[in-house]
Order: structure tokens, then C-alpha cells, then sequence
């Protein structure tokens, strides 16, 4: 980052500044304009009022928190797939790269109306062939409305394109086999050296995966309406109906909660692990 | 083996040369590998005796990285065998074969400063912490580098951090060090100060050490003896100075050390050749190419002496200055190329297009059969 971040000659420097310009207007406008919803009243003038009722809604904290847990159970499921996979391929089968990486972009041209079109037609078809078997159990308890399994798994494919991308970018930054082997003539047997010397190294890269998952957990609407799931996303938009400053101020509020998530996450990334044998005295 | 214990036991002359006694005789017998069509080892026998440095030298795809990992235990020989100390380690896996490593690239982990690369292993055979600390900073005085104990690898130039791979890879007590061409990333001058700083350490360890290289130099300069590969093959195995003055093959000849081919004539017998208008004695066995056939023999360009005369049947094409001697170009009357080395302070240095005659020492020449 640092380099990229770089100094800019004085010969670049004018159009750096009207570059960031632009997109802060492309951003920042719509933005500025959605607060200013949200808090100006007519004929009273500034009132924070949309911003206090939100905690007193109905719905407003178990959509939320059903939006967390959702989050961290696709990026548990998406981190335990992506990187034993990831780094088996570096190691291993270089040559299958590109089948993975296709496979992981495909969620991105399946419109998402069509992956769950297809999701709901294998949630009626199931019970009805299998109502006799104890999978008939399993899509009962997949469809859990307090915890709907299937949603993590629809969540897990659809973020695999942004958790592969991040991965592999992170993947690319060191040699893996280098330092396998390294730690392997060390004395550390495989699962420890991926442990010890490749996981630690991969922590930016993680998180980055970590975090797009959870943005596009945190924003999803099409697959949990249709399905008749009720996280936030789906909850912001219902209340829009009848509470249209409020939702817009909700939504202001999650915009805020995610660009907070992003700077802890990113803080977190760049401080350095306290080194296991010089700081213990 | 047995690793932990001559980890834990008080070592208080852990680094006083133990002698070649206590150093491990290494092994690779018939090793053989194919990677789908190419065979990268091809029958390699090579015996490394107790506390010696042995360079791998050969051009590049000759299998001699491909040999040192499968001594590593990170590649496995399609068949034959590696043994250390006379046991069989062929099925060992990476993590227990007590071999030390220092890469290529830079291996060092990223995310650990420099004390804690070090006292990684240390860490992975679970060595109490004040132990293994003491331990890591006294192979980072050993190796010079006692005071970057914190930094980390990207703080670190090139030659430091190999020096801290090297004593990452020495920290186990490790009865084998494998080295992996690590100079060739770095740059001219380092590369000289860290050759002789390995071979200074290595002696005063008396560590049985492999050392892969391409470059020639570096192998006659380090090593005890030196093993020439060639398609998965030895070559040849020798001193320095016996490979340089005695090579086996053709391919040694020309491989370490300069050769120049001048063409002649094997007379009858066999045991003289006829070369530059005199004759003088075969070294070794000539090639079996019968009588009076054509042969090349083989010259080193500091052993051919270059004169300045109108009758004589070379050329000079080209001179280039190296410092203590000036290597002369010379095409021969059938148009072979052949270089000399003069001294640069020779008042007599031949001019380009000039015809000059070339001399060869009385001693026994090498011959090769003539090259097509």
C-alpha cells in the first residue's frame, strides 16, 4: 500500500486532485442528500428523530443480528472452503488454477434471480420425493426461519468470486511452496507449517475475503425476499413502505456500520502479531 | 535420531568444530526421477563424505536441484535409494530427515522477525522459550547479525536475510546442510563475502554440506570436492584442482573452466597427437578412433602461447582485457576459434587481424574426439 500511496510528482498531482474530485462528488452527493432525508423535517427543521426510532422498531435488532450470524457462518463456510483449496492448488496442481477460477467467477454471471429461482424449485421438489427418508428432516431444518442454513449456503457460492479474488491476490504476494518447505525443513509437518508459516502471512488477504463476504451478506435482498427469509436487508426495505425517512436513515446508519467494520478490520490487518518468542521475557 | 535430545542436552561446545567423527556420510545410490517426459535424474551414485562440501555443479536441468530436494525430502527418487549414516532415509518424510535448508529465493517467513525465523524450528520441536531464544540469538552472532534480532525479513537486504535462512537452517543442529544456489539472488560483491563466510562456517562446524551451484567459480572456490552433472548423470566427481587440471569427460573439460578445441591428428599407437605442428604425449586414455583419426585436443587458454608472426596460420579476431591477462580470439587457418590468455603487461600484445602463431607447453595434452 505504501507504494501506492507514493508522492505524486508535481506534474500528476493536479489531476490525482480532480480525479478524487469526481468520485468524492459521485459518492459523497447521493450520500449527503439521503442524510439530509433523513434528519430535515419540513417545517421543523433539523430532527434526529428517525435516527432514535430505529432501535424501538419491531423487527429492527433480530433482522440484524439474523444478518451477523449469517455473515459469520458464510465466512466461516467460504474461509474453509476457499483456502485449503487455494493453497492445495499452489502446492500441488498449478495446471487447475484456471478451472478454479472459472468455477469460483460463475456465481457472477448466474443472475442471482435465477440461482434462487433454481434453489426454491429444489426446496419444493425435495420434500415431495424424499418426504419418506430422514432427508426430508434435513430440508425441514435447512429452512429453519431462526437460522436458515440454505441462506448460507446460497450466500457461500454467491460470495465465492469476491473471497477467491481476494485470496488469490493474497496467495500471489508470497511463495507458498518456498515456505512450506521451508518450514518442513524446520521440523514442522504439514498441517503446522501451513499453521505457522503460510495462514499468518495470509491475514490481509483473509480479511479482505472476510469482509467483502460480509458486505454482501449484510446487503443481500433478492435471495433471502424470495425465499421468504427476513434478515436486514429485507427488513429495510419492508419498513420503507410505511416509514420512509426512517429506512433511509437505516440504511445511512448499516452504511456507517460497514465503513466502521472495514476500518477496525483494516487496523487489525496492518498491526503486527506480538512475536511468539522475543516478547514473552 | 534423535533431534530433541541433542537439543535439550547442555551443549556448552555446540559450536567448537566437532570433528569429521560425529559428521554424516551421505548416499544417493541409483536415484532416478521422471517428470512426465523429462528425466531429471537418471541413475545418480554420489557418496558425501563425513563433514565435507560438496558443490552439485551443472548446467541448468541437469537434475542436480532435483537431487538435493529428494535428499530434503521434498521430491521422491522413482527409484534407488538415499541413505545417511548408512540408514535408509527414502521414506522419511521432510520434517524428520534432520536436514537444514537455505532456498534460493528468499525463504525467510514474512510475518517473523529475525530472532523468530531463527528460533522457528526450535519452536515446532517444542524448546522452552528462554532456551530457544538464547539459542536463536547465538546463531545470529555466529552468522554476524546479533543486533537485527527484530527486524523482520522486508527490513533486511538481500545477504542479511540469507544469512539468517542460514542460520534458521542451522539452528536444529541438522546432521546435513543443503544449500540451494543461495548467492545467486544476490548481488556481485555480497555473493563473494557470504561464499566465504558459508565455507568458514560450515568448516568450523564440520557439517557434512551439499551445495548446488551453476556457476563454476563458486564451486571450485567453496568446495571440498566437486560433482559434475550432466542429464541426471555424474560426470564427475574430484577436488577442485583435479577437475580443473584432469577433467574425466569432454563435457567437464569444457564445462569448468575454459577449453579451447584445436584440431589434430592421432598417430599410431594412439598415445601421441599431433597438434600445432609438434607432437606431444595423450593424457589419459585417448578416444578409441583408431589411428591417425582426427581428434580435438583439448587446451586451456592460459597453456596456449601467443606470438606475433608473419608465417603463422591463426588470426587474431578479437582482444578482451580481464584484468591480469588479456584473452585473445584466434581463428586458425580452417577457421576454428581458439582462446589464449596473455599477461597484460606483455609488451608483444597482438593487435586485432594480426597473424600470430600459437604455442602449447611440452606436458600431455587431453584429447577429445573431433566435435562434428
Amino acid at each position: 500500500m505504501a507504494r501506492l500511496t507514493a508522492r505524486p510528482t508535481p506534474a500528476t498531482a493536479p489531476w490525482r486532485a480532480l480525479v478524487l474530485a469526481a468520485a468524492a462528488l459521485y459518492f459523497l452527493v447521493p450520500l449527503a442528500a439521503s442524510v439530509v432525508f433523513t434528519v430535515d423535517v419540513p417545517g421543523r427543521g433539523v430532527d434526529l428523530g428517525a435516527y432514535t426510532r430505529i432501535l424501538d422498531t419491531e423487527g429492527f435488532l433480530p433482522s440484524l443480528l439474523l444478518s451477523l450470524e449469517l455473515a459469520a457462518a458464510t465466512i466461516a463456510v467460504v474461509l474453509l472452503l476457499l483456502v485449503p483449496a487455494a493453497v492445495a492448488l499452489r502446492l500441488t496442481a498449478p495446471k487447475l488454477r484456471p478451472v478454479v477460477e472459472v468455477v469460483c467467477a460463475a456465481p457472477l454471471v448466474v443472475p442471482p434471480i435465477a440461482f434462487v429461482a433454481g434453489i426454491g424449485t429444489v426446496l419444493k421438489w425435495g420434500p415431495e420425493h424424499l418426504s419418506r427418508t430422514p432427508l426430508f428432516q434435513t430440508f425441514v431444518a435447512v429452512q429453519n426461519p431462526d437460522f436458515p442454513v440454505v441462506l448460507v449456503l446460497a450466500y457461500a457460492v454467491m460470495a465465492l468470486p469476491f473471497a477467491y479474488r481476494a485470496l488469490d491476490a493474497g496467495l500471489r504476494a508470497i511463495d507458498v511452496r518456498t515456505l512450506v518447505e521451508a518450514a518442513r525443513s524446520c521440523g514442522a509437518s504439514l498441517p503446522q507449517a501451513l499453521l505457522r508459516a503460510v495462514l499468518p502471512n495470509l491475514r490481509g488477504a483473509l480479511l479482505s475475503a472476510s469482509f467483502l463476504t460480509l458486505a454482501l451478506v449484510l446487503g443481500e435482498f433478492t435471495t433471502a425476499q424470495l425465499l421468504g427469509f427476513r434478515p436486514f436487508a429485507v427488513w429495510i426495505v419492508n419498513i420503507s413502505g410505511s416509514q420512509a425517512q426512517m429506512s433511509v436513515a437505516v440504511s445511512v446508519m448499516s452504511l456507517l456500520v460497514t465503513w466502521l467494520l472495514l476500518l477496525v478490520l483494516a487496523g487489525f490487518g496492518s498491526r503486527r502479531t506480538p512475536s511468539s518468542t522475543s516478547d514473552r521475557k | 535420531m534423535t533431534p530433541l535430545m541433542s537439543l535439550t542436552a547442555p551443549a556448552p561446545d555446540a559450536n567448537a568444530a566437532p570433528g569429521p567423527a560425529d559428521a554424516a556420510t551421505v548416499e544417493l545410490r541409483g536415484l532416478r526421477r521422471a517428470f512426465g517426459t523429462t528425466t531429471a535424474l537418471d541413475g545418480l551414485d554420489l557418496t558425501v563424505r563425513p563433514g565435507e562440501l560438496l558443490a552439485l555443479l551443472g548446467p541448468s536441468g541437469c537434475g542436480k536441484t532435483t537431487a538435493l530436494r529428494m535428499l530434503a525430502g521434498f521430491e521422491h527418487p522413482d527409484s534407488g535409494e538415499i541413505l545417511v549414516d548408512g540408514k535408509d532415509v527414502t521414506t522419511v518424510p521432510a520434517h524428520r530427515r534432520d536436514a537444514g535448508m537455505v532456498f534460493q529465493s528468499y525463504s525467510l517467513f514474512p510475518h517473523l522477525n529475525a530472532l523468530d525465523n531463527v528460533a522457528f524450528g526450535l519452536r515446532m520441536r517444542r524448546v522452552r522459550t528462554a532456551e530457544r531464544r538464547a539459542r536463536a540469538a547465538e546463531l545470529l552472532e555466529l552468522v554476524g547479525l546479533a543486533d537485527k534480532g527484530d527486524r523482520f525479513p522486508h527490513q533486511l537486504s538481500g545477504g542479511q536475510q540469507q544469512r539468517i535462512a542460514l542460520a534458521r537452517a542451522l539452528a536444529l543442529r541438522p546432521r546435513v546442510l543443503l544449500l540451494d544456489e543461495p548467492l545467486s539472488a544476490l548481488d556481485a560483491k555480497v555473493r563473494l563475502t557470504l561464499r566465504e563466510e558459508i565455507r568458514r562456517l560450515q568448516q568450523e562446524l564440520g557439517i557434512t554440506t551439499l551445495f548446488v551451484t551453476h556457476d563454476q567459480e563458486e564451486a571450485l572456490s567453496m568446495a571440498d570436492r566437486v560433482a559434475v552433472m550432466r542429464a541426471g548423470r555424474l560426470e564427475q566427481c574430484a577436488a577442485p584442482a583435479e577437475l580443473y587440471a584432469r577433467p574425466a569427460t569432454a563435457f567437464v573439460a569444457e564445462f569448468v573452466g575454459t577449453m579451447s578445441r584445436v584440431p589434430g591428428r592421432l598417430l599410431a599407437s594412439g598415445a601421441t597427437v599431433e597438434v600445432l605442428g609438434r607432437r606431444l604425449p595423450v593424457d589419459g586414455t585417448p578416444p578409441s578412433t583408431g589411428d591417425g583419426a582426427d581428434v580435438d585436443v583439448l587446451v586451456r587458454p592460459e597453456s596456449l602461447g601467443v606470438t606475433v608472426d608473419r608465417a603463422g596460420e591463426g588470426r587474431v579476431l578479437g582482444t578482451s582485457f580481464l584484468g591480469a591477462t588479456v584473452r585473445v580470439s584466434v581463428a586458425l587457418a580452417d577457421g576454428t576459434l581458439v582462446k589464449a590468455d596473455v599477461p597484460a603487461h606483455d609488451a608483444g600484445r597482438p593487435a586485432v587481424g594480426e597473424p600470430v602463431r600459437l604455442t602449447l607447453p611440452d606436458r600431455p595434452v587431453l584429447v577429445a574426439p573431433r566435435a562434428t
